[in-house]
């Protein structure tokens, strides 16, 4: 490493480490002698394997954050959470119907939500998972799929809520049966997947598989380009 | 925020953006597309494959004598983990018919499918389900949906962007089973962008004659990955998932088959052994053996365990000369230096240009042809942006985006981009992205026919870790397709082969055969592999470990 580089200090488990000014928790981690076997993922952003409890110097306030996506701040104090312990219900997605009745059986503790907010402050995603929780008891499925598109199931919104709800996989539930029920189907798709069914390029695409190789050549150089 | 010395090139790309949106709406090609043979001259000249030390000659195994990436020969010339001698193989830990290794969208689909078949599924994974290289995908699918769109015309899409060294087979599996890959993701659950009028959104990605691309918003391998894994999750009497636990070696019996697999435990660090009728591979690709030095898109995982294992096992290996690098790797801010900027930020209409703000390429060439334009323009014609940490890089215009498509279509497109540079404060729908290739995928890998089998029998693979679908370059979308669409095959084919299966007595002697061959070629002992996880420890730490006991990058 180039010796000009700023150092902070971190706290791992309690104990100071210097590391780089800019450093990414994980990258702190690292760089501090720590190799991750949990806690870690695809190291981007779009896993939520590394949910990661953060406290910054001269404040009281429990933060958190994604280990992958956080820069430390010097005197910062860490400890992540490789694990969350949240139940998943085991259902049929066949068996349901998109509507409040779902959730009444397979997630009834969505109904104790006190509105308290604690999970959309401490969503890493910035998700309004209280407004998401919400919709669901009022039974719009599609809303709160919307509103929970974009949840990575890293756990911290069901670690931090009172209610012991656990909002994250209430969410996926919603979204399935918002993909399977609610949106339309398409008749492009539907048709398509019929004519294959019925063998109408079967034909044409075993010739191609028999084709040399200067064939397909130009029928590849050939074909016209649409990108509208 | 870009550092005040970038501000200059900024000033030039917002100076020729009204004249480059003027011809992004007049409907013509607003650079022409390269010829067969500027193709060929720009992959010579500047595609890290085709550099002095890229490759070499493998000496040991099925594939002695070929030419492949360096790092993976190191990984295949390289001792086995484990010591055969100290299995008790008579008194398996696990048995099962299909063991599934890899939890990603492949594994997934090939646990479900073997299920449905009446299979006892055991799913392994290294890290937690679903933590894999699936869930990052961000840009679309592909299937050829569209009334003006057709198989042929993708199956064409597929050989040409490949090279013309595809298996024609396994195209044809790939492109024909499209649609209905589609119509399952969408009856489990994954919602797919819509038109106004309910059809499919679907967007251009580099080397497609079409707009094929169908999408969920910018997380589309999250989507998809997520809903498998809670349908998966449904299944426990079905599928039993075992986490943190990667295979280091597999098991054969005495007719030279493959018949279960070694676990190691990452935590308590226990070896476990599962005897299984029939075993898919669908371990993923090869991003954390950072070729040639280059920053990945990969997830933490990705260090080709799949390959190596069966390798070792007799499985031939197909096109493993060839690496792909993501034209668009994310340069600035350094936090996030290599990480994916999804091809989906051009299909939508931004435009790569040089430090003056010029165009110099057609934004949506086949993967490997764009970075190589890419890397041209940063090194022979030193037009490229330079950042103080020593990268360099080239702009990809997104505010062209909303100014093509009004405001809000970020937002409501790229909610992961959006989110991920505004974290660090770039706001992607004011200022471009500066992006470099980076190392993105494995095209070649185990070669297998369209019944996913490998030329080891009761050994099957799906994904990435697989060779043939994509020739010597794959196009966006098309790896989703082909974990979905392989991934089911590999299910059904291995249950009903579970079903006929009769396992012989267990035995590791391929592995002290393998051993024997790589101590031959003077391989230093302390040289294993499969890697399992890359190691990030700085030299100066290793130093301190001292009684600490490394085994290859593990401690």
């Amino acid at each position: 490493m180039p010796k000009n580089v700023p150092m902070v200090k971190v706290y791992i488990l309690g104990e100071g480490f210097d590391v780089p000014e800019g450093s990414t928790i994980i990258s702190a981690l690292e760089y501090a002698g720590f190799q991750l076997t949990v806690g870690v993922g695809c190291r981007e952003g779009f896993c939520g394997a590394c949910a990661t409890l953060y406290r910054e110097k001269g404040d009281y306030k429990l933060q958190a954050g994604l280990a992958c996506q956080t820069v430390v701040t010097d005197g910062m104090n860490i400890a992540q959470i490789p694990f969350v312990p949240a139940e998943k219900p085991i259902y049929d997605i066949n068996k349901l119907d998109p509507d409040i009745e779902a959730f009444k059986t397979i997630y009834p503790i969505l109904f104790r939500c006190v509105g308290c907010n604690t999970c959309t402050k401490i969503c890493p995603q910035d998700i309004e998972v209280m407004d998401y929780v919400q919709a669901l008891i009022r039974g719009d499925i599609a809303k709160a799929a919307d509103l929970s598109f974009d949840c990575i199931r890293c756990g911290l919104c069901a670690l931090r809520c009172p209610a012991e709800i656990v909002q994250y996989n209430a969410a996926i539930l919603a979204r399935r049966l918002t993909g399977k029920y609610l949106l339309p189907n398409s008749p492009d798709l539907e048709a398509r997947v019929k004519e294959i069914a019925e063998g109408l390029y079967e034909k044409k695409l075993q010739k191609l598989t028999k084709s040399d190789t200067e064939t397909i050549k130009k029928q590849y150089y050939d074909r016209d380009i649409k990108t509208v | 925020m870009y550092p005040e010395y970038m501000h200059k090139s900024i000033r030039k790309v917002e100076k020729t953006r009204p004249e480059r949106l003027k011809l992004a709406r007049s409907g013509k090609a607003i650079f022409p597309m390269m010829s067969a043979e500027e193709r060929q001259e720009v992959l010579d000249n500047f595609h890290p494959d085709y550099k002095k030390d890229a490759r070499k000659k493998v000496r040991i195994g099925p594939n002695k004598g070929v030419n492949i990436t360096t790092e993976v020969v190191d990984e295949l010339e390289a001792y086995s983990r484990i010591k055969p001698d100290y299995f008790d193989l008579k008194h398996p830990d696990y048995e099962t018919d299909v063991l599934v290794i890899g939890a990603g969208s492949a594994g997934f689909s090939a646990s479900l499918l073997a299920a449905e078949n009446g299979a006892d599924v055991l799913l392994v994974t290294k890290l937690r389900i679903g933590d894999s290289n699936s869930m990052m995908a961000q840009g679309g699918i592909q299937a050829a949906v569209r009334p003006d769109d057709n198989p042929v015309l993708h199956y064409l899409d597929v050989i040409g962007g490949g090279h013309f060294d595809n298996k024609p087979d396994l195209v044809k599996a790939l492109v024909s089973e499209a649609p209905d890959a589609i119509q399952w993701l969408q009856d489990l659950g994954v919602m797919f962008d819509r038109n106004e009028d309910n059809t499919m959104l679907t967007k251009p990605g580099g080397g497609t004659c079409r707009p094929r691309m169908h999408s969920a918003r910018d997380y589309t391998g999250a989507a998809i990955c997520r809903t498998i894994r809670d349908e998966v999750l449904n299944r426990p009497d079905k599928i039993k998932i075992l986490e943190h636990q990667p295979v280091v070696e597999l098991i054969k019996d005495d007719k030279g088959n493959v018949a279960g697999a070694v676990l190691y435990h990452l935590e308590n660090k226990n070896y476990f052994t599962v005897k299984a009728k029939a075993t898919i591979i669908a371990t993923g690709g090869f991003g954390r053996l950072h070729i040639m030095g280059y920053e990945t898109t990969n997830h933490y995982g990705a260090t080709a365990d799949g390959l190596v294992i069966a390798y070792r096992a007799g499985a031939n290996l197909l096109y493993m000369d060839s690496v792909q690098y993501h034209p668009t790797g994310a340069v600035y801010p350094p936090q996030i230096l290599g990480f994916l900027c999804t091809e989906k930020i051009r299909g939508l209409g931004a435009q790569p240009v040089n430090s003056n703000g010029d165009l110099f390429v057609h934004p949506l060439e086949p993967r490997d042809i764009e970075a190589s334009a890419f890397i041209r323009e940063c090194t022979e014609r030193g037009m490229g942006i330079d950042t103080s940490g020593g990268q360099v890089g080239i702009w990809l215009d997104s505010p062209l985006i909303e100014k093509l498509s009004g405001p809000g279509t970020i937002k409501k497109n790229l909610p992961a981009m959006l989110r991920q540079f505004g974290r660090f404060d770039v706001d992607i729908t004011k200022d471009p992205i500066l992006v470099f290739p980076t190392l993105h995928y494995q095209n070649g890998g185990i070669d297998i026919n369209d019944h996913c089998e490998t030329s080891v029998k009761g050994l099957f693979v799906a994904g990435e870790a697989s060779g043939g679908i994509h020739g010597r370059n794959r196009l966006m979308g098309n790896s989703q397709l082909d974990i979905i669409v392989f991934g089911r095959r590999a299910g059904i084919y291995a249950a009903q082969y579970a079903k006929k299966a009769k396992i012989g007595t267990l035995t590791l002697s391929h592995i002290t055969e393998y051993d024997k061959e790589v101590e031959k070629i003077g391989i230093a002992r302390t040289h294993i592999s499969p890697m399992i996880l890359p190691d990030y420890t700085p030299e100066a730490i290793k130093k301190r470990q001292y009684t600490t006991n490394y085994q290859g990058t593990l401690r």
